[in-house]
């Protein structure tokens, strides 16, 4: 044995199960190619989704989590409580908001309506004419790179991490890259997109994401700022869409999002696909305009068929346990993530009903070998 | 020649000097502080780096991009 649990990859989700292991008192060895993935680029927006009920319930428990962690995170760390506006355009969006509301509500998620005059009190910023918004009061942000180091750090001496490229896996076994095999009691797979280059049968396709980041311009806008068309860009299966998503960063940054594409794994800005993002944004914050950008990326989401991450161990492989799949709310959906990891492990009951990300609803489990005379 | 104001201070510099060299010419050759605080300075030369961001006549611009003209008021510790 080389540590009692092997976690693969030190992103938001691996460092958070890696905290949970070193918590109940196991020895983690977390192996990290450095190759870099999902939360060194993403937004790190801490937002209460609500698309099906099992996304709610994992958003909802994280972001608690996330809360009681706040007072003991460091200040790198960069965890504001700034809350989210769903903002409505339209009609519809207005119906869409008062639906949110409810079902927020119903799960004892604390969030108001703004009417338009309201909303134009809180972000005088935002453009003339929209009707309103929801106010989730609990939404937070967060640095995610930061909170992963911090998570690791947690767990003191329990914790030993390594950079170490695997090359395979099998069961609770990992290969190294130089060909060594490392044997644990369990072993996590949490390399985000890398996953399916050492499991392949796993259901993950790339989602492709651009953001942008202004100069510092100190108070402009107050709360993360999200179109209610975000859920329906956020969730297509095919083409690409953007939505506009702006975030005020402590710094006086304004991070902007969203874009979201299938199938490219070409990490370049595209000209095109920034643009239409920008356009949505400006329709929002016209006084964007005047401001200057100083950086844009992308990243790539590990998108599920169900936008569900994949929660358990593999069902063909006794001994691997799965932490991927994690879309575009891993730093949001971490904590519960690895909480809800370490409760399988350790045949615990769990906070919330684990059952809707359980890996076995993709990956089938294998019939007995037929035995040939 | 052409006069421009420097964090409060009269400066001539040559037509068609950019902002960034009227910084070093004139200043402490730094164009802006960081968040961490410290002092940063033009890099790159052509628009790409972003670290000679500085505050011309009360807006962010580039001063690598960015040429001097009469009576324009650059500051580096807006
Ligand atoms: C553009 C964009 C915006 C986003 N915005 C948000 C947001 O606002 N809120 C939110 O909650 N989420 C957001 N997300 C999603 C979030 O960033 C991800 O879900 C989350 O970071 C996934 O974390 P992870 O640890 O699973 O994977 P990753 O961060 O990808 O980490 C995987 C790690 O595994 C390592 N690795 C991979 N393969 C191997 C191997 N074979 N050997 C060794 N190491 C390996 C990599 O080096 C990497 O460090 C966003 C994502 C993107 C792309």
């Amino acid at each position: 044995m080389n540590a009692e649990i092997i976690v693969v990859g030190a992103g938001i989700v691996g460092s958070a199960c890696a905290h949970q292991f070193a918590r109940r008192g196991l020895d983690v060895l977390v192996l990290d190619s450095q190759r870099g993935g999902a939360t060194a680029v993403g937004m790190g927006h801490l937002v209460a989704m609500d698309d099906n009920p099992a996304e709610l319930a994992l958003s909802r428990y994280s972001i608690e989590l996330w809360r009681q962690w706040a007072p003991s995170l460091d200040p790198d760390c960069a965890y504001r409580n700034c809350g989210t506006l769903w903002l409505a355009a339209n009609r519809e969006e207005l119906q869409a908001a008062e639906h949110k509301r409810e079902t927020l509500s119903a799960q004892g998620i604390a969030c108001q309506m703004l009417d338009a005059s309201a909303l134009r009190q809180a972000e005088p910023m935002l453009r003339k004419g929209l009707l309103g918004a929801l106010k989730v009061s609990g939404d937070s942000i967060l640095y995610a790179p930061n909170a992963a180091h911090w998570l690791l750090a947690q767990g003191g001496a329990r914790i030993t991490r390594r950079q170490d490229q695997v090359s395979e896996v099998d069961g609770n076994r990992v290969r190294l890259a130089d060909g060594r095999w490392l044997t644990a009691e369990a072993v996590v797979l949490a390399g985000g997109i890398h996953a399916s280059e050492l499991c392949p049968e796993l259901p993950i396709r790339a989602k492709k994401g651009h953001l942008l980041i202004t100069d510092r311009y100190p108070g402009r806008i107050q709360h993360q700022l999200v179109e209610l068309g975000y859920a329906a860009s956020a969730h297509a299966n095919t083409g690409t869409s953007v939505a506009f998503n702006a975030q005020p960063r402590p710094t006086g940054q304004i991070f902007l999002g969203s874009s979201r594409q299938f199938d490219s794994l070409d990490p370049q800005v595209e000209g095109p696909v920034l643009a239409r993002m920008l356009r949505r944004a400006l329709d929002y914050l016209p006084e964007l305009g005047k401001l200057n950008a100083i950086r844009s990326w992308t990243g790539f989401r590990a998108a599920t068929p169900d936008s569900l991450p994949l929660l358990g161990e593999h069902p063909q492989q006794p001994g691997l346990w799965l932490a991927v799949g994690h879309e575009g709310l891993g730093v949001t959906t971490a904590p519960g993530s690895a909480q809800l990891l370490a409760a399988h492990l350790f045949k615990e009951p769990a906070a919330i009903d684990p059952s809707p990300y359980l890996p076995g609803r993709f990956l089938p489990v294998p019939r007995p070998t037929e035995h040939s005379a | 020649m052409i006069e421009l104001i420097l964090d409060g201070l009269a400066l001539r510099v040559a037509a068609g000097s950019t902002v960034a060299a009227a910084l070093y010419l004139g200043g402490d050759g730094s164009s802006r502080t960081s968040v961490g605080d410290q002092r940063r300075a033009p890099v790159c030369g052509m628009g790409i780096c972003q670290e000679c961001r500085v505050s011309i006549d009360g807006q962010r611009r580039l001063a690598c991009q960015t040429l001097c003209q009469p009576g324009m008021c650059v500051e580096t510790h807006a």
